[in-house]
């Protein structure tokens, strides 16, 4: 489903953010990225959704290979892969409903498939009933549903959160990672990078670390050790 | 309902509400937009005006033979038939002693003196042949022939040129040359200024919103449609100044023409000027619309194409 292949991102010559990284993750898995701030998590993401090009090596997502990759295609990689941020970039004068419903007018959905698909989604990350409060009206845990609904709503393969816990209380944030959970028991394949030490540890995954750009540690079931340097 | 069809309509609407939400900078590319086209329209109008007002002038200049009364019919008619076969010469008009006479007898106010003058003697106008030229500036072909000395002997006075309305015509012709050639370049400053000011306008609403065009980006929105609204947006900014400029200068026709009916302000015919706007409104209508839209939709396309692209540097 993900496969990096020796990915080196370097912003300049002093500061080499990713130093051949290669990952391999499969259909349907879970994945929790840690690492220190400043360690290459959000870079890597930004390579994954083609924010930033890598300086070299491959990456292939989904059987795209981003090196063949036109400008013009990058919309459409996007809509297969899913999104959550930790700041929710949601649109502050659309509702909820309107939040979710844009991710698909965007694509071109219909106005019946909209008021089908939307509701439905919502109720997935328990939102049922606030479908026209607006962004400010709501609490960081509601916000992140939103954008949560928003990154599944059009079923992607792959969804990338990215640090989506890190603004919020702890009670709220067991709630987007039982979400999440959800989600990857649905099929899809689920990409999460966090600071937060109780939740990988409960979640019992598989944990890639990063350190300094370079993955210092890939295990299954793992706990959270950000410090290790084994492999 | 197609797929097409249904992005086509939410860029549409996104770029009415756009619309809707940026009036007060909307005010200001409208604005400039509504001068382009209004200077666009007014040279359009006048140079019109003008052309009809040069071509009234030309038409009167003609080279008048005034005939000896001693002329025979047959020697008459072959001078007729030499000058229509001269070079330059747009066609030929005879008028015998009794027809000038006649014309001169019509009264005016003016000529009162002229009308006693006239009832105590004999008709004293010579037979006159009027030759209009197609090309008032080329007489050169029609002088040779009448200058030769069996042409000469048949004519009773010096034959007129209409000189003194030549040297005017090309007076007004230079003027109006520069008229025109100002207009023009007034049109290209004003038509580079509105594109200038849409541009600014369009990337300030972009600056406003960049974290919603961030986000648009981010959920795989293609390009078009992010800058779909832009451009509808200012499209409708072209749409309303075309409107809004036509409206002007047919009020203008309307407070003119009830003023001054049918006057002339010199060389600007205003009736002529209002009948020639009347009769092509809708072409009119139609080619501000183009302009305003090509102005509109040029701009916010560049204006947006910079802020759009995808990173692209490894």
């Amino acid at each position: 489903m993900i496969l990096l292949d020796r990915v080196t991102k370097v912003y300049n010559r002093n500061s080499t953010a990713l130093d051949r990284i290669s990952l391999h993750v499969e259909p349907k898995e879970f994945v929790i990225i840690i690492g220190a701030s400043g360690a290459g998590k959000s870079t890597l993401l930004k390579l994954l959704t083609r924010e930033e090009r890598q300086t070299s090596g491959k990456i292939v997502i989904g059987g795209i290979d981003y090196d063949k990759l036109k400008d013009k295609n990058i919309p459409i990689l996007r809509r297969k892969i899913g999104v959550v941020f930790q700041d929710f970039k949601l649109l502050p004068n659309k509702n909820v409903y309107e939040n979710v419903a844009f991710a698909l007018e965007i694509v071109g959905y219909g106005n019946n498939e909209i008021k089908h698909t939307v509701p439905r989604v919502l109720d997935i990350v328990g939102l049922k009933g606030k479908e026209k409060r607006m962004p400010m009206e709501l609490s960081g845990g509601e916000r992140q549903r939103v954008a949560i609904a928003r990154a599944i709503v059009r079923q992607p393969k792959i969804l990338i959160a990215d640090e989506p816990t890190g603004n919020l209380d702890p009670k709220y944030a067991w709630d987007i990672i039982k979400i999440l959970e959800k989600i990857n028991r649905y099929g899809t394949t689920v990409l999460l990078t966090t600071h937060n030490q109780d939740i990988v540890n409960k979640l019992k995954r598989r944990v890639i670390t990063i350190k300094d750009g370079r993955i210092v540690s890939d295990r299954a079931n793992a706990e959270y050790n950000p410090g290790t340097s084994k492999i | 309902m197609n797929h097409r069809l249904i992005t086509l309509g939410r860029i549409i609407r996104a770029g009415a509400q756009n619309f809707m939400r940026n009036a007060t900078l909307a005010i200001a590319a409208i604005a400039v937009m509504v001068i382009t086209l209004t200077i666009v329209l007014f040279s359009i109008v006048t140079n019109a005006a003008f052309s009809h007002t040069i071509q009234q002038i030309t038409d009167k200049i003609d080279v008048s033979v005034f005939l000896k009364d001693t002329v025979t019919p047959a020697q008459r008619d072959k001078l007729l038939s030499d000058l229509r076969s001269t070079d330059n010469v747009k066609s030929v008009e005879y008028q015998s002693k009794e027809d000038v006479l006649k014309q001169q007898q019509k009264p005016t106010d003016e000529n009162m003196d002229l009308q006693l003058a006239l009832a105590q003697i004999d008709n004293p106008f010579p037979a006159t042949i009027h030759v209009k030229p197609n090309d008032p500036n080329k007489l050169q072909s029609i002088q040779n022939y009448l200058e030769k000395p069996e042409i000469q002997a048949l004519q009773s006075s010096k034959t007129t040129y209409s000189g003194d309305k030549k040297k005017a015509l090309d007076n007004i012709t230079k003027s109006t040359k520069f008229l025109r050639e100002a207009g023009l370049v007034g049109v290209l400053i004003f038509a580079i200024v509105s594109m200038l000011i849409i541009f600014n306008t369009i990337r300030m609403a972009i600056f406003n919103r960049r974290d919603e065009l961030q986000i648009m980006r981010l959920l795989g929105a293609s390009t078009s449609y992010i800058r779909g609204p832009f451009v509808v947006e200012t499209i409708i900014y072209g749409i309303v100044s075309a409107i809004i400029s036509v409206t002007v200068i047919n009020s203008l026709f309307v407070v003119s023409g009830s003023a001054f009916a049918a006057s002339n302000f010199g060389l600007l015919d205003i009736g002529f000027a209002n009948n020639y706007f009347r009769d092509r409104f809708w072409i009119i209508l139609a080619s501000q619309l183009v302009i305003g839209i090509l102005i509109g939709a040029v701009s916010s396309t560049v204006a947006t194409r910079r802020y759009l692209k995808f990173k692209s540097s490894k």
